[in-house]
């Protein structure tokens, strides 16, 4: 599926480093011991850290509650489209 | 508690309107086999648990699941956002539209609202994890039985993904029961 616009291409980015993390963590909790698992799991924690703050300085803020930056001087969480929207 | 990340887990395309499909797909959004009685019993199961282990599973399959619902929802809003009266009524989605107007809502695929009796905690940790193991592999039928009246190949490229999401889920569960059955083998002889 091609992508059209920057913000698009670096949500989609998220997506894919966060669906790895997602299914370690799954997998860690079940074979908590696998030390190769657990490595891989803290150097895609950090690309998606790095991703998550690229992506909150240019389009605001990705989680809410604190857990997203705000940039600019008006609150974006409220102004980005949703999910579904997209 | 819960963050709310503002995107979904996997990107929803789709071709165009098509609300027929609509009311198929809606049933994972509310029937019995779909991801909101998924994560509500998951979520729900994690209190009785007596493995730190089955907890976190529990937890955190009861979470992604309410990824799979919005997942779900969006793409039944998109599939029906620009139909007009008469062809919700032509799909079969009269009475919905008399009760909900295009609103979601949450029912299987025949319109039956979703119903607590869908799901069970037993308190028995067996019991409840050999029943999320059936859920997984119903759930995963669901998806296949969509994929084939499906004829949006965009649609049907989101349904293979949550369908894969089942087979995952079910290997974790698994895992679980076997870890759980030596727990309690070990607890019955010391
Ligand atoms: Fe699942």
């Amino acid at each position: 599926m091609a992508v059209n616009n920057p913000c698009q291409a670096l949500l989609r980015k998220i997506q894919q480093v966060e669906f790895v993390t997602l299914e370690l963590n799954l997998y860690l909790n079940t074979h908590p011991e696998d030390q190769k698992a657990l490595e891989q799991y803290n150097c895609m924690h950090r690309e998606l850290c790095e991703l998550k703050k690229q992506y909150e300085q240019q389009y605001g803020p990705l989680l809410n509650y604190g857990w997203g930056m705000n940039t600019g001087n008006s609150w974006r969480w409220a102004e980005q489209p949703w999910p579904w929207e997209m | 508690m819960w963050i709310y990340e503002k995107k979904l887990q996997y990107p929803v395309n789709v071709s165009g309107k098509n609300v027929q499909l609509a009311k198929w797909i809606i049933t994972q959004y509310g029937g019995p086999d779909g991801e909101l009685a998924a994560s509500l019993r998951y979520l729900n199961q994690r209190y009785a648990m007596p493995t730190e282990r089955a907890k976190a599973v529990l937890n955190d399959i009861g979470t992604e699941e309410l990824a799979h619902l919005e997942i779900v929802g969006t793409l039944v809003y998109k599939l029906t956002k620009d139909a007009s009266v008469a062809e919700l009524k032509a799909a079969g989605l009269g009475g919905h539209y008399a009760d909900h107007d295009r609103a979601l809502f949450y029912v299987d695929a025949v319109g039956n609202p979703w119903t607590a009796a869908y799901i069970q905690a037993k308190g028995d940790p067996i019991a409840d994890l050999t029943e999320n193991m059936a859920a997984e592999q119903k759930a995963r039928a669901t998806y296949n039985w969509l994929i084939n009246l499906s004829d949006d190949p965009q649609v049907t490229d989101v349904l293979r993904f949550l369908r894969e999401r089942e087979v995952v889920h079910f290997q974790r569960f698994g895992e679980t029961l076997n870890y759980m059955q030596e727990y309690l083998n070990e607890k019955k002889y010391y």
